[in-house]
Formats: C-alpha cells, sequence, structure tokens
C-alpha cells in the first residue's frame, strides 16, 4: 500500500544477508548485470535465471500491441486530492512528483489495440506512478476500459502491477474495489472476455477486486500475488512464513492462476487465448 | 482572519506550491516544509480530537458487537454455520432471522467478548472460508427473496499464511460480486470498524450506514502511519488526514446515512443502540421495498460506479 517497492524477501530457512543498494539493472537474484538496452531486448528478464525485473506500462505496451496500433482512451482523467491529504509531504506533491518522474498522468493507461491482429482493450499498470495505487483515478480508467470494451465487444487484457489502494484518497480508495467490481460485472454481462496478467505485485486492494475475477488469470514468475504481503504477515502473526510465500508459484498450486507465463511465452499464450474468445 | 480562513489560505498556498513544475528545488520543499508546520498546528482542533474519539469508540471493548444486536433486533433467529467445503469460520457469522415479521439474511463480523472467544473468532479478522460462509448466505437471500442485512465490524481481514494460501484477495473480490450480482434488496451497517477489504467484502449493498461513533478506512490508523509516516505511534495524526468518521464519510457520498447512538455511544446501552440500529434499518429495507430486483441491481451499480473524486 505504500508508493515504495514492496519488499518480496521473505524470512528464508537460512536468512540471507540484507540486500546491499544495487543498480536498478543488477538482477536481485542472481547479480548478473545489463545495460539497458540488453534488457529492453529481452523484454526485461535476466538471461541469466529469468527473473523478470518490473516492466514500465509503455513498454508493456509497446510490446503487446501491434506497431502502431495503440490509441490511449481516458488520458485526460486525473487524480484529485479530496481529502486535502498530508503526511510527510502533500498528497498533491507526491501526484506532481510522480508525473514528472513516470511521465505518466496516473498509474495505469488504458486504451485501444491490436494484438497479433485481434482487436483488444488493454489496461495496465505502473508501479513506478505511487506503488501502482488505486486511486479515485485509477477505479475510473479501468472501469471506462471495460465500458470501452463491452461496448466495442473485444476482450479487455489487463496487467496488474500494485501496492494496492491509494491512502492518501483515504475511503474513498476504498470504494475503487466495488467500482472496478462492478465494472467487470458489468463486462462479464455484455459476455467479454477479461484476460488478467498479474505481474510482480499484485496485492491488497487491487488482487481483492478487478485483478481476480479475470476469465483467463495468469502471473508472471516469481510475481507477489497476495491480499498481505510478508512482512506484514510476519509482523502480525508471528508464522513462519514458507519461502515461497505469496510467490505466484504457490498461488498457481493452492489453485489461484491458470498458470504461470514467462514473458518470452506471454504474446504466444495471450494470442492462444484471444483467438480461442474471438 | 479566523482559523478556519488561516487554515484555507495556508492549504491555497501550500497547493500552489506543490503543483509548481519545480517541485524538487530545495527552496520550494523547504517553503512547502514551513507552511506544513504551521497547518499541523492549526489542525490540532477538537475536529481531530472528535475523530480519534471515534476511532477509541468504535474499539471499544464493550461496544455492541453483531450477536448483541441481533439477538435484540431479530426474532426466530438461525445461524448457519459453515462455508460447505472447508471450515467454518467465527469472524463472521451468518443466520436467517425476522425482522418484524419479515424474514431476512444477516451476516456479520463478530469479535469476541473475552480471550477465549476473541482467539476463536480471530478479533473479528475472516478468513477466506468466512467470505465463502458469507457468499452462501447471499444465495440463500437470493433464492428466496429475502432481504440481505450485513453488520461490518472488523479491523480488516486475517492477514496470515493460511488465509492467503486459500485466497483471501480473490475471496474479497467474488463476495463483492456476489452482492453486485443480488436482486434482493441490501443494507449494510458500520457498527464498529469498518477496515480495509475485510469490510467491503460484505458492504457493497443498496444503502450503506454508519453508526455515529463508527469508522470506515482503507487501512488502520497504525497501518496508515507505520507506512507513512514510518511510526505506527503516529496514528492519532494519520487517523486526522485519512477521517475514517461517519460524518466525513457522509460527506464523501461513501455512506447513505448515520445511525444515532445512546448519549456517550453504544457501549453505554446496548438495548439503547440496538433500537436505533433496528429502526434505521427496517426504515431503509421500507424505501427498498417495491423497487423491482433489476432495478435494485442497476442502481447499486451505478452507485458504486459513481463513487471517487478526480480531476
Amino acid at each position: 500500500m505504500s508508493d515504495e517497492r514492496i519488499d518480496v524477501h521473505v524470512e528464508q530457512r537460512h536468512p540471507l544477508p540484507p540486500p546491499a543498494k544495487t543498480h536498478p539493472n543488477t538482477c536481485p537474484t542472481c547479480g548478473s548485470h545489463y545495460r539497458d538496452d540488453e534488457l529492453a531486448e529481452a523484454l526485461w528478464v535476466c538471461a541469466q535465471c529469468g527473473h523478470h525485473y518490473p516492466m514500465r506500462a509503455r513498454t508493456r505496451i509497446a510490446w503487446y500491441a501491434d506497431e502502431g496500433s495503440f490509441v490511449e482512451e481516458a488520458a485526460e482523467v486525473r487524480s484529485d486530492d479530496p481529502l486535502e491529504f498530508f503526511d510527510l509531504r502533500p498528497y498533491a506533491e507526491r501526484l506532481a512528483e510522480a508525473e514528472l518522474n513516470t511521465g505518466l498522468g496516473e498509474a495505469i493507461v488504458v486504451g485501444q489495440a491490436t494484438f497479433d491482429g485481434h482487436p483488444v482493450e488493454l489496461a495496465v499498470m505502473d508501479f513506478k506512478f505511487m506503488g501502482g495505487s488505486m486511486g479515485s483515478a485509477v477505479g475510473e480508467k479501468f472501469s471506462r476500459a471495460c465500458d470501452s470494451a463491452a461496448e466495442r465487444g473485444v476482450p479487455l487484457l489487463t496487467v496488474t502491477s500494485s501496492g494496492g489502494a491509494r491512502m492518501q484518497e483515504g475511503i474513498l480508495s476504498l470504494m475503487q474495489l466495488p467500482k472496478t467490481v462492478c465494472a467487470v460485472e458489468d463486462l462479464h454481462d455484455a459476455r467479454v472476455p477479461m484476460i488478467t496478467v498479474m505481474s510482480h505485485p499484485t496485492t491488497a486492494g487491487v488482487l481483492a477486486s478487478f485483478a481476480s475475477l479475470g476469465d483467463v488469470t495468469i502471473g508472471e514468475p516469481g510475481a507477489l500475488i497476495a491480499f498481505t504481503g510478508p512482512r506484514v504477515v510476519q509482523q502480525t502473526t508471528r508464522e513462519k512464513l514458507p519461502d515461497d510465500f505469496g510467490l505466484a508459484e504457490q498461488n498457481l498450486r493452492f489453485g489461484h492462476l491458470d498458470a504461470i507465463v514467462p514473458r518470452p511465452e506471454q504474446r504466444d499464450y495471450l494470442g492462444r487465448v484471444l483467438r480461442l474468445f474471438r | 482572519m479566523t482559523e478556519r480562513d488561516e487554515e484555507l489560505s495556508l492549504r491555497r498556498r501550500l497547493s500552489a506550491l506543490s503543483r509548481l513544475p519545480l517541485l524538487r528545488g530545495v527552496r520550494v520543499s523547504g517553503e512547502a516544509a514551513r507552511l506544513q508546520r504551521q497547518l499541523e498546528r492549526l489542525s490540532q482542533d477538537t475536529s481531530d480530537e472528535a475523530i480519534w474519539r471515534s476511532v477509541e469508540l468504535a474499539r471499544h471493548v464493550d461496544r455492541p458487537y453483531t450477536l448483541d444486536y441481533v439477538h435484540r433486533i431479530l426474532t426466530d433467529w438461525v445461524e448457519l454455520h459453515g462455508d460447505r467445503s472447508r471450515a467454518d469460520d467465527g469472524a463472521l457469522v451468518t443466520g436467517i432471522g425476522s425482522l418484524d415479521g419479515r424474514t431476512v439474511v444477516l451476516i456479520g463480523h463478530q469479535k469476541g467478548r473475552d480471550v477465549k472467544e476473541r482467539l476463536e473468532r480471530q478479533f473479528g479478522m475472516a478468513f477466506p472460508e468466512g467470505y465463502g460462509k458469507a457468499m452462501r448466505a447471499m444465495e440463500l437471500a437470493e433464492r428466496f427473496g429475502f432481504p440481505l442485512l450485513s453488520l461490518v465490524d472488523t479491523p480488516g481481514a486475517y492477514p496470515g499464511v493460511a488465509a492467503e494460501q486459500h485466497g483471501q484477495g480473490g475471496a474479497i473480490a467474488r463476495s463483492q460480486a456476489a452482492m453486485v450480482r443480488l436482486t434482493v434488496p441490501s443494507v449494510a451497517c458500520v457498527i464498529g470498524e469498518g477496515g480495509s477489504g475485510g469490510a467491503i467484502a460484505i458492504a457493497v449493498s443498496d444503502r450503506v450506514l454508519m453508526q455515529e461513533n463508527a469508522i470506515y478506512s482503507v487501512i488502520t490508523p497504525e497501518g496508515c502511519a507505520a507506512i507513512l509516516w514510518r511510526d505506527a505511534g503516529q496514528a492519532k495524526k494519520a487517523a486526522a488526514a485519512f477521517k475514517p468518521d461517519a460524518g466525513h464519510c457522509l460527506e464523501l457520498g461513501v455512506i447513505d446515512a448515520v445511525v444515532a447512538e445512546p448519549p456517550g455511544g453504544a457501549q453505554t446501552d446496548h438495548d439503547g443502540a440496538a433500537a436505533l440500529l433496528k429502526s434505521a434499518l427496517v426504515e431503509a429495507l421500507d424505501e427498498l421495498e417495491d423497487v423491482p430486483g433489476e432495478e435494485l441491481r442497476r442502481r447499486r451499480r451505478a452507485k458504486f460506479r459513481g463513487m471517487g473524486v478526480y480531476a
């Protein structure tokens, strides 16, 4: 639920030393280091160990959408500051800073595109914008994506990456859970499929609303997919956490995902799903 | 200038500052910090105290819980146990009963009164099994056309290893989806803590009420303080900032009405609080009684889809 990186380092049986501050292009799993262009070429996947680096929303869209087919929608929807929220810094300042740092207006980008020639609606979240947190604007943009998909009768392809609800909007951010659930229900009523790709991390409010309601739901390898993250569970319950606590692999084992699909296989997999729903 | 005017002008200046494109300039941040300090001094007024008082009353150990109300409001109560697949979650009770001669299905979080019961009921924090049980009750309501009442009183959904493995997030999402699909009238009332996903899972209702001293929030004040202030001790400040009290929830359009409590709070007089809650529930149900099912569902979706403030 914060705009900080979610810490997926869980308590291991043989505890590892705390990770040193490293360059973002250094693989946190195996320590390999890459140039930006090498990572971009490899879909931001570590060639040595298969670690999936976070992927920015625009990068993902450019990869999924057929060239030149993406038309952004609802770009004008921005967050407001209804509570005039102050923590250590004003919310308005955090928003402006997120915009400067990411070049995005909000933590989700939605629009029309074609995927392997199939028309689709894309809704892709970006963790770098305030931890991908869902406030009123994210809820509204996702809902409009559902409407656009329903209206045109094309599948909705959603990529989630979020720390949860945006605390700075207080109770209104909690209300984005039922709001997005209603939007998905409208989509289901229109008999339009929703395909969800859960990337690292998909937690809290987003997992407890639209992300869990996909018709086909896949996870990326190693993604944290949990309502409550490992740190909070550990602190609250003092339970011994399994090594793969909350990761996509555990979610698959317990029946919460249809598959784990590494990025190099995703276009194939999603293309097959889209063909079947045609 | 009155204090309120002063606060407004400070906030305006601060927001103007914070919208400047050159945010990371040191001078501007310094100015913003100075304004923020002034605002903090001003904001330590009675209203922040009142918000914190609500937080304390909402969690008061003598506050009536769901079953205290059930026994005072409903007759012929039959509790339904278990989700029919894995467990019976004590943190969430479901059942059927009669409200003034009308059969209703009631679901509600239940905290425990003493240490033993609290542990059995996990302090009112439900597992996915609890939401499974709630969905079973919703199905029953839908099948027989019984109205659905929800009493919300939870710090949040249970944050544990087993709860995660059993799909806490998905259970909360599906419980909301089930409520959205209902064609029977539904009324929810927050009777204590309306904590986060654990609360909204059973509160996607046609009418959402809140008791005077209840709180409804996206995270506990302690959790918010721990994340944003990096210090759980700042809970009071966090509560003042995200405003979980009934007055503010009404103002933001999140709830439809505030239910009065006896003077001093519900904990002082359980019978009195139950009588007030009962009349509010009956009134809300009366309003919804003649609306056709499809129309109820349409209006419910329109209402929740309209929530939020954006630019």
